[in-house]
């Protein structure tokens, strides 16, 4: 139980693929001027990379080492499918304004990511787990950005109007920079969070440490 | 479905500067923010990565239209283009090995990384979408490497720059301010975006 918690806690905060790794922003990134679609996206990558890393985890011992990076797209890629498939029969409007960036999914690097360096040394379970925590890790920081993209971009949230009247839409918001200008300013606020966070660790044990000799005398 | 009707030369310099694969759309971004940190290794990636592009526009075009497409397998377009993708990455490995094994050693490693590189599948599912015809697709493929080429170029020479400098708050030192400098980047690529238009 505590594997897991271990692996929760890693997936969503201390080794988040976003800000620790720098993975995967390639597909999802440019859905994010849209709160809605961003939703879809973070659910089918972390759908994705749960249902791989389980999957994977399962086959580790059957797939001869020389073609398993290609074994590992393929399975990637039928739960891609499956993703798409459900999109285009339940959503087709969601479906066309993500265009190809579904298919994207497959490339993303959080999934091969995950199947290399964690599903394929652990167990199917575990590694589900550790599927599940990645993707939701990534996706809250993309929920954020969205937030702001729509919020500043159109005024919107989920496409209703929460911004007055006389409010004028930012146009960059909408654009490609802004969402590598707030990825960047999230990193930075979450690597200051985290320094200091650590220089806290460091100052505390050695006052525990110099206390407890100085109690035993 | 036909084929939009744009010009050959405006598609390609529209794929290398306003809708630049990378800073546009995003595509390729991992590799790009870690290997941008070596100028030659960025050269070399460059290279590889155009030539991928461009090759595999051209064979995945002929395998959506002349099997995809008749078969009715639509549905399987995406695991087909990766292994059309897998297979061209292998073929050129080999061919680059037996011609020249100087450039073989200078983009050995990059070579497989480039099969999992999101720009060569957003390549083609966008050639796919917009319905473009062969001559298009090459040139879209091959504008959309160069232009991928181009930008990691770029960063690659503003990060050297960067390393040097002290004045950076420390908490964005390395990616974050790497991220800032592709933003500022991605400002300048689209401000010309007015002029031409692919979509």
């Amino acid at each position: 139980m505590t594997a897991l918690r271990k692996v929760m806690k890693d997936g969503l905060w201390t080794n988040t693929p976003i800000f620790v790794q720098v993975l995967g922003i390639c597909s999802t990134l440019a859905v994010t001027n849209n709160l809605r679609n961003t939703m879809i996206m973070v659910l089918g990558v972390t759908f994705a990379t749960a249902m791989g890393s389980w999957t994977l985890s399962l086959l580790k011992d059957l797939i001869p080492r020389k073609v398993r990076m290609i074994v590992q797209v393929l399975v990637l890629s039928f739960y891609v499918i499956i993703i798409d498939i459900l999109l285009r029969a339940y959503q087709p409007a969601i479906s066309k304004q993500l265009g190809p960036y579904v298919g994207l999914i497959i490339t993303n690097c959080i999934l091969m990511g995950r199947a290399e360096a964690f599903a394929a040394a652990n167990k199917p379970g575990l590694s589900f787990a550790d599927g599940l925590a990645n993707g939701l890790g990534y996706g809250w920081v993309l929920v954020c950005i969205a937030f702001i993209r729509e919020l500043l971009g159109f005024g919107t949230i989920f496409g209703f109007k929460v911004m007055g009247g006389n409010f004028t839409p930012w146009t960059i918001m909408v654009m490609a920079p802004s969402a590598f200008f707030l990825v960047a300013s999230a990193l930075w606020v979450a690597n200051v969070y985290k320094a200091r966070a650590e220089a806290k660790k460091k100052a505390a044990p050695p006052n525990q440490g110099s206390a407890a000799p100085a109690a035993q005398k | 479905m036909n084929a939009p009707n744009v010009g050959i030369l405006s598609l390609f310099i529209a794929s290398i500067l306003t809708s630049n694969i990378l800073l546009a759309n995003f595509l390729g971004t991992c590799s790009f923010i870690s290997i941008s940190k070596d100028f030659k290794s960025s050269m070399g990636l460059g290279i590889a990565v155009t030539m991928v592009i461009g090759i595999c526009s051209a064979v995945c075009w002929v395998v959506l239209y002349y099997i995809i497409v008749p078969l009715g397998i639509e549905y399987l377009s995406f695991i087909i283009f990766i292994i059309v993708i897998a297979g061209v990455v292998q073929m050129l490995e080999m061919i680059i090995d037996r011609f020249s094994p100087s450039l073989y050693m200078a983009l050995g490693i990059f070579l497989p990384l480039i099969t999992v590189n999101c720009a060569v599948l957003g390549v083609i599912l966008f050639m796919q979408i917009r319905y473009y015809n062969f001559i298009q697709a090459v040139v879209f493929g091959f504008g959309s490497g160069a232009g991928w080429w181009l930008s990691i170029m770029l960063l690659a020479s503003i990060r050297r720059k960067l390393d040097n400098n002290n004045a950076i708050p420390a908490g964005l030192k390395g990616t974050g301010i790497t991220l800032i400098t592709i933003g500022f980047m991605a400002m300048a690529f689209i401000g010309f975006s007015g002029m031409i238009a692919i979509q």
